[in-house]
């Protein structure tokens, strides 16, 4: 029964695409919103890109962590308990990240304000790089012992790839949020990211090409070097569609890349799903790692069903919320006033 | 044996594992409860077209979004944590245990927040119909997410469906699971304890707000103590009379579902009482301190609750007892012996040892001897607690119903505080029912299931289920960054509820309390709802 912790693998990748795709544009908005917005208009005019769907978004890393739970408990134990410094610091980064779009607006303050600002743009920045750290050490490998437990203390995990994975998913946040926000909004921010966008995008997606490279190598993978191919490709492409203020073009040509790229590196990994750098004997795989055929099985049902679900309405709520936002739009903050 | 470090990771894991659930749990059941009551409220406005529904709808609209992003940001810590502290746990019942997980996450929080944000931005763009769709599609998958992870926890209270494979916890039958009869009665049980948090929350803050109307002299009472409803012209038509029926309907609607709810959780309740005798002796003898074999329910029980004193606690005295009462919670009889925490004590020992195992997978802890008696000063009080606390809101409840009748509230100080007193007590009782709950069920994490047979091995400590390879340090890291987090942003949350409670229904509608000559021209493509 290998077929079904393939299977499993194939759909976590696609999990994994999701989120990046998606909460991509909006962790980079978030980190966005002190360096690119000017005024406090433009701040909410970046908030109100994304507030109707950052939630939605964020619940693929939440089915990720589930599903993961769910097909690959070894792996899920692991990798979660091996990176308990640093997800803790994701977390409380996720916390003050959620909880910032939804009190922003209700402070009365600038100081307040301007808290809160900080809150969604290091919370933003913490999580993307926080993220990005995690899957590539998953996929480059964490000192485990034969239990799949860390040895070597707290910080043991460090290394270059986890800073690679994180600049590679920051960077690409940001490039990607460029050109949701080409997509999004009209004026003066429409014009600056796409100029940011032109200038910053070859480089913006090294890291993220550098860790797929970077698996390729290690694993000495020939096969995932079509989808590495791939994506190079597209990488200029949405290069050339960026200069030439091809706006939609470039947004469809990074999702590309983002496929491609995650396609190349788990590819390159499989069977590995953490490897471990002790011993490759360690090492936790598809097969010695996932649930049992059984679950599987009934997972797959319940996915079946349910993935396809969540694209037609998630796409219906993009659908719903498609008009670009302009400075105009955003009607004047209201305070509360206490009648009692 | 390894030498122990004075702190025990376990022990931090477990603190913090209560923390961050006791925390969630302050903000889920009102997000379940109140949600499902504005879906209500908005149905009525979309039926009748009355004004008042439709301000009712975006007041109390607004407290539970304040309230709902709290719920989203704990629980993201939920999904991950049991990987980070309880890996051994993750690996053993991942098989049976991550399934519902990832089907909530899939099945429910999907629809709960990308519906949630079409309703917060969807006033005036979408059709009204569809508009009042996605709320009742957002709340009915809270409702759903509660069922699926009180699966999950009902399945380590009673573990179902399941063999031992290789070590490990394994589904062999998913049916078995998903309709474990613990799961059956919890579900019922959580959902009614959070109409009784949700009718209370109606309750204190439209009493506040009638209390208020008529010291400040707006509403006033005839001669036969019947409302008399003024207008307030000052602020708009934040205080018209609209206001008014905003907030008595509010508050009898509090009072009733508050009411209703609490016939709810007793009954319930008492099935679940009925279960956990077969299922969890050992928890229902704790939450009864009950030494020796008996029949009655014991109002107030004295002596050394807080040591346990592993296989005797003769020291426990009954001071006041209901004869029967127990037996009748039990077996729906007045007879019935419910066994002792002596009686019991044995038996465990002989089913489960008296040792953990010298095995490897327990660390530094194989081979210490195991104490099958849960914290009876928890059990105990924690049981009356959730009892006492919700019965009182109940109480509360039936008062202000009665009160009211007339149309408007006393002018007495005294019995505001009840008001607030029943708007906060099921907040405790549903943090007392958990803490007995979980706190019951050690030393164990996944509890064995004495009835069901041939699965008896599938249980598991919780000294064997926290992370081996995570050290004391980085839990208290955890612990302490955590912790201060949930403290300062559970002061920014009450501020801020506060904030809009005293802006009244005028901080949900900005459009009642302008003044006509400070109206912009509202152009279509202005958001109706904007950050
Ligand atoms: C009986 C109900 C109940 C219980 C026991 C729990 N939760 Fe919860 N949870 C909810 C009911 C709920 C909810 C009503 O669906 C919430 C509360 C506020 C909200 O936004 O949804 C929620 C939110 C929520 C979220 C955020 C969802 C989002 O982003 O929209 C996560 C990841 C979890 N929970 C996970 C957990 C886990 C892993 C728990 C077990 C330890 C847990 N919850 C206990
Ligand atoms: C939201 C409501 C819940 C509350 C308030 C709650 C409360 C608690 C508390 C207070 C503890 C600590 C017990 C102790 O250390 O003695 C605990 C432990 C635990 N609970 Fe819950 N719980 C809740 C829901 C759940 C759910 C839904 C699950 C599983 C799906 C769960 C799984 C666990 C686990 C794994 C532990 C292990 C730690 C331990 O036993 O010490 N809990 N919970
Ligand atoms: C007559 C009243 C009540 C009775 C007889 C009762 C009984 C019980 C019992 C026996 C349990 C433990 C279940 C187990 O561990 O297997 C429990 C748990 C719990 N109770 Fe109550 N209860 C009552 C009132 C309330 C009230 C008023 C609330 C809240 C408003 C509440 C909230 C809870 C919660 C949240 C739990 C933990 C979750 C669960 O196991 O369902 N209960 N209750």
């Amino acid at each position: 029964m290998d077929f079904l912790p393939t299977l499993w693998f194939i759909l976590i990748a696609v999990l994994w695409i999701g989120y990046l795709f998606l909460e991509g544009f909006d962790l980079g908005v978030g980190m966005l919103m002190k360096t690119f917005a000017k005024n406090d208009k433009q701040r909410r005019v970046l908030l109100n890109t994304v507030g109707p769907v950052w939630d939605g978004n964020e619940v693929w890393l939440l089915t990720a962590g589930g599903a993961t739970f769910a097909a690959f408990p070894y792996w899920y134990a692991s990798l979660f308990s091996a990176l308990y410094v640093p997800l803790v610091l994701v977390l409380i980064a996720l916390i003050f990240r959620a909880v910032s779009f939804e009190y922003r607006g209700k402070s009365r303050t600038e100081a307040a304000r301007n808290f809160w600002d900080w809150a969604i743009a290091l919370g933003s920045f913490v999580a993307a790089f926080g993220v990005g750290a995690m899957l590539a050490l998953s996929t480059t490998g964490l000192p485990l012992n034969a239990n799949g437990d860390r040895v070597g203390g707290a910080f043991s995990w460090f290394n270059m790839y986890a800073v690679l994975g994180g600049l590679g998913v920051v960077a690409f946040c940001l490039i990607h949020a460029l050109a949701f926000l080409t997509l999004k909004t009209d004026g003066d921010i429409r014009v600056r990211a796409g100029k940011l966008l032109a200038r910053w995008l070859p480089v913006a997606l090294l890291p993220l090409a550098g860790w797929a490279i970077a698996v390729v190598i290690l694993n000495a993978s020939g096969i995932a070097l079509i989808p590495l191919a791939l994506a190079v490709i597209v990488l200029l492409f949405a290069w050339k569609a960026a200069t030439k203020n091809r706006e939609v073009r470039t947004f469809i040509a990074l999702g590309v890349f983002l496929i491609a790229g995650v396609a190349t590196i788990f590819i390159a990994a499989y069977p590995n799903v953490l490897p471990s750098t002790i011993d490759a004997a360690y090492n936790l795989t598809v097969f010695n790692a996932s649930s049992t055929p059984y679950t599987l099985k009934l997972m797959s049902i319940v996915a079946a069903f349910g993935v396809p679900m969540v694209l037609a309405y998630q796409s219906w709520s993009y659908w719903v919320f498609r008009k670009r936002i302009k400075e105009s739009h955003i009607p004047e903050a209201h305070v509360v006033q206490s009648i009692v | 044996m390894v030498e122990r470090s004075v702190v025990d990771p376990l022990e931090i894991a477990r603190w913090q594992f209560g923390i961050t659930t006791v925390y969630h749990f302050l903000m889920v059941p009102l997000t379940i409860g109140l949600g499902i009551v504005v879906a209500v409220m908005q149905t009525a406005w979309h039926r009748t077209g009355k004004d008042e529904y439709l301000r009712m709808t975006k007041f109390w609209g607004k407290l539970f979004l304040i309230n709902f992003i709290m719920g989203v940001a704990t629980g993201i810590v939920q999904e991950f944590q049991f990987g980070m502290a309880w890996s051994e746990y993750s690996r053993f019942v991942g098989d049976v245990f991550g399934a519902p997980l990832a089907m909530e996450a899939l099945l429910a929080f999907f629809v709960e927040s990308t519906f949630l944000g079409l309703w917060i931005f969807g006033w005036d763009r979408l059709p009204k119909r569809v508009h009042l769709a996605t709320i009742w599609c957002a709340t009915l998958a809270a409702t759903l997410s509660a069922y699926f992870i009180l699966v999950a926890n009902s399945w380590m209270q009673h573990p179902v469906g399941t063999e031992i494979v290789d070590g490990r916890a394994v589904m062999t039958d998913a049916w078995a699971v998903f309709t474990n009869n613990t799961a059956m009665v919890t579900f019922p049980h959580t959902i009614f304890g959070a109409f009784a948090v949700a009718g209370g929350f109606l309750l204190g803050i439209s009493w506040y707000h009638l209390y208020k109307r008529r010291s400040a002299g707006i509403d006033s009472v005839d001669a036969n103590g019947r409302v008399i409803i003024g207008e307030s012209a000052t602020l708009g038509k934040n205080r018209d009379k609209t206001d008014y029926n905003v907030w008595i309907k509010s508050l009898r609607i509090g009072s009733a579902v508050a009411l209703v709810s609490f016939l709810g959780v007793a009954f319930s309740g008492h099935a679940q009482a009925q279960l956990m005798f077969e299922q969890q002796p050992m928890k229902m003898a704790a939450a009864e301190a009950a030494c020796h074999d008996g029949t009655g329910f014991s109002v107030l029980s004295i002596g050394d609750l807080s040591s346990p004193g592993k296989t005797t606690c003769d020291d426990m005295v009954a001071v006041w007892e209901l004869p029967g009462l127990l037996s009748f919670l039990a077996h729906n009889d007045f007879t019935t012996e419910i066994k002792g925490v002596n009686t019991l004590v044995p038996e465990y020992q002989e089913k489960y040892g008296t040792h953990i195992p010298n095995d490897p997978m327990y660390g530094d802890r194989a081979g210490t001897e195991i104490d099958y008696v849960p914290v009876m000063a928890v059990t105990y009080w924690g049981f009356r607690l959730m009892i006492t606390l919700g019965g009182l809101s109940a109480v509360a409840a039936g008062v202000a119903l009665w009160l009211t009748r007339k149309g408007t509230v006393p002018q007495s100080k005294w019995l505001s505080r009840l008001a607030l007193f029943g708007m906060l007590a099921p907040f405790g009782a549903n943090s007392a029912g958990w803490i007995f709950t979980e706190m019951g069920r050690q030393p164990f994490v996944v509890a064995p299931n004495p009835s069901f047979e041939g699965i008896d091995q599938v249980f598991m400590y919780t000294a064997a289920a926290v992370s081996p390879g995570v050290s004391a340090g980085e839990m208290l890291f955890s612990l302490i960054a955590l912790t201060l987090v949930y403290a300062v942003l559970l002061v920014v949350e009450v501020v801020l509820l506060t904030r809009y409670i005293r802006g009244g229904v005028g901080s949900a509608m900005p459009e009642l309390t302008e003044h006509p000559d400070d109206k912009h021209k509202k152009d279509d493509d202005v958001l109706s709802f904007a950050y």
